[in-house]
């Protein structure tokens, strides 16, 4: 799922000061799975950037909550939208597609963020999420015993650890695991060890975000004569 | 290139090491800014005519400074053979062949392949991390040039040819000392595929251990001449902190009392001793030293002259 997590109260209040009225809207999907931005964190939300709306002198600012299934889907927006005429701003606690797909619906309607997107990750356990894909496009978890080296190892090594292994951490962090590490063990486990003797290739990134913002068509999914939308 | 190289070497010290003759080489690290006189000269009363080649860092420890290729350039002019770091943390692919292109041009010959501290590391920690070849691909990347291709394809498929190719004597690291040795062992013999032709290890302070390496490199059949790597323990402090906060790295108790019970006047003689105790201690396993001074390179020639 996509991870994310709440700004800072103040930098919400400086966003949306200005306006009179503001719509906050939560989203049910993997925000709200992984505990920052569904209906709940809206709630709290809400009330804490009123109070701190109200402590900074700023009092005439009328902030209401709503959450939605999906934000990053036009269909789930549609229940949103007789809403929308009535506020002057909206502060989305969607990931940042969710952002982005209510400022494209409503064009004259400033829209701003609430979280920082994180990552596509996992629950790893109560109260921590770590990050498990990069999306690029290319996926090699074959090449690798299941453990993605490109997410995984902050130098992306894609044939074997660098120097920087300490009981099984990285470098970097010692809170982190070394993905190398992980992949070696595994293939100890699974007797696939040999299958680390080949240099792995380079990566191509093309296929990743350095290849430009991507997009998926399924011309087998797209409604017949009228082809993919624009 | 200076005069040792000939047809069938392309650089002294590829000449050196297939002579067969224990090498030394030295480091210096390029100035945080453009005073490069210091550590020039530093090179030139210290380091030339003693070590077969002297290893530039390139923006190590990913702190900010001149860069490896300008300095390799300068020692070169100064008929001082360099040997050119790279790592892959600060340039895409692009630019790395680019840059090996520019280097062979300048007359660099040696260069050693290395991925490079994470930039978390460093002075600019919310620099962009490239990484886009691994140290295995800049050697792949390096093989490619020399048989006068690119890693780019044209419109047929077809590799890129090169007006002119360059030709290297091509390095990389290793760290005999981690906890794991075996992943290292299984990258080192993909590095060696890939084209080194030598390698420099990461600090070693542990002969039997780097004994016990080296067994496993001879085992896995990996040829490449090695050269152990020796950083100068200046002060216990020093030594702590490696111990603590560089993995791969372990200096031992006894080391670093031997270095904390010495006078103060005599603690670089002591650090002098220990360097070339650990040389000769690991001579008989390997085919030459890479001496990290860090700064102390008025110690290089005692070092060398006690080692031998």
């Amino acid at each position: 799922m996509i991870v994310a997590d709440r700004k800072k109260i103040p930098e919400i209040r400086d966003m949306v000061c200005r306006h009179k009225r503001v719509l906050l809207v939560g989203c049910g999907t993997c925000v709200t799975v992984c505990l920052a931005g569904g209906e709940r964190e809206v709630g709290i939300l809400g009330s804490a950037v009123r109070m701190s709306l109200k402590l900074a002198g700023h009092t005439g600012v009328q902030l209401d909550e709503c959450t939605i299934e999906r934000q990053c889907e036009d269909a789930f927006i549609d229940v949103l939208a007789p809403r929308v005429k009535d506020y002057d701003a909206i502060c989305s606690l969607g990931c940042g597609a969710g952002v982005q797909t209510l400022a494209e619906r409503f064009p004259s309607t400033p829209v701003y963020p609430g979280l920082n997107t994180q990552f596509i990750g996992i629950l790893e356990s109560q109260g921590v999420w770590t990050e498990k894909c990069l999306g690029c496009g290319n996926c090699r978890l074959g090449e690798f015993a299941g453990v993605c080296p490109i997410t995984r190892c902050a130098k992306r090594l894609l044939n074997g650890p660098c120097g920087g292994s300490r009981q099984g951490k990285c470098e970097v962090d010692a809170d982190r695991e070394c993905a190398w590490q992980r992949i070696y063990d595994r293939c100890v486990a699974l007797g696939t060890l040999e299958q680390l003797d080949a240099i792995a290739a380079p990566q191509d990134w093309s296929t990743g975000i350095d290849g430009g913002p991507r997009k998926v068509v399924r011309e087998d999914q797209c409604i017949v004569g009228l082809g993919p939308k624009a | 290139m200076t005069n040792q190289a000939s047809d069938r070497y392309v650089s002294s010290l590829q000449a050196a090491l297939a002579g067969g003759q224990f090498v030394f080489t030295g480091e210096i690290g390029p100035p945080k800014g453009v005073s490069v006189e210091k550590c020039l000269h530093q090179a030139e009363q210290y380091l030339k005519g003693r070590v077969a080649a002297v290893n530039v860092t390139d923006i190590q420890t990913a702190v900010m400074r001149l860069g490896s290729l300008a300095l390799s350039h300068l020692l070169a002019e100064r008929g001082m053979e360099p040997v050119f770091q790279m790592v892959t943390r600060d340039r895409n692919r692009l630019a790395l062949q680019s840059d090996l292109l520019g280097a062979y041009v300048l007359g660099i010959r040696n260069v050693l392949a290395l991925t490079g501290d994470h930039v978390s590391m460093g002075d600019h920690p919310q620099a962009k991390c490239v990484y886009d070849l691994d140290s295995v691909g800049l050697l792949s990347a390096m093989t490619m040039l020399e048989s006068g291709h690119d890693l780019g394809l044209d419109s047929k498929g077809a590799p890129n040819v090169l007006e002119g190719s360059p030709k290297f004597f091509k390095g990389c690291c290793v760290t005999p000392c981690t906890e794991e040795v075996a992943p290292q062992i299984i990258k080192l013999e993909k590095k060696v595929a890939a084209g080194a032709q030598f390698v420099q290890t990461q600090a070693v302070y542990e002969p039997e251990a780097f004994d016990k390496f080296m067994g496993e490199v001879r085992r896995r059949g990996i040829n490449a001449p090695v050269m152990v790597g020796i950083v100068m323990l200046k002060t216990v402090a020093m030594g702590r902190y490696m111990n603590s906060s560089v993995p791969g790295v372990k200096v031992p108790e006894a080391t670093l009392d031997r270095l904390a019970k010495a006078a103060k006047d005599d603690r670089q003689k002591v650090s002098i001793e220990i360097c070339a105790e650990l040389v000769r201690a690991m001579k008989p396993f390997c085919q030459g030293a890479h001496l990290m001074t860090l700064g102390w390179d008025h110690c290089v020639p005692e070092i060398i002259r006690q080692a031998t």
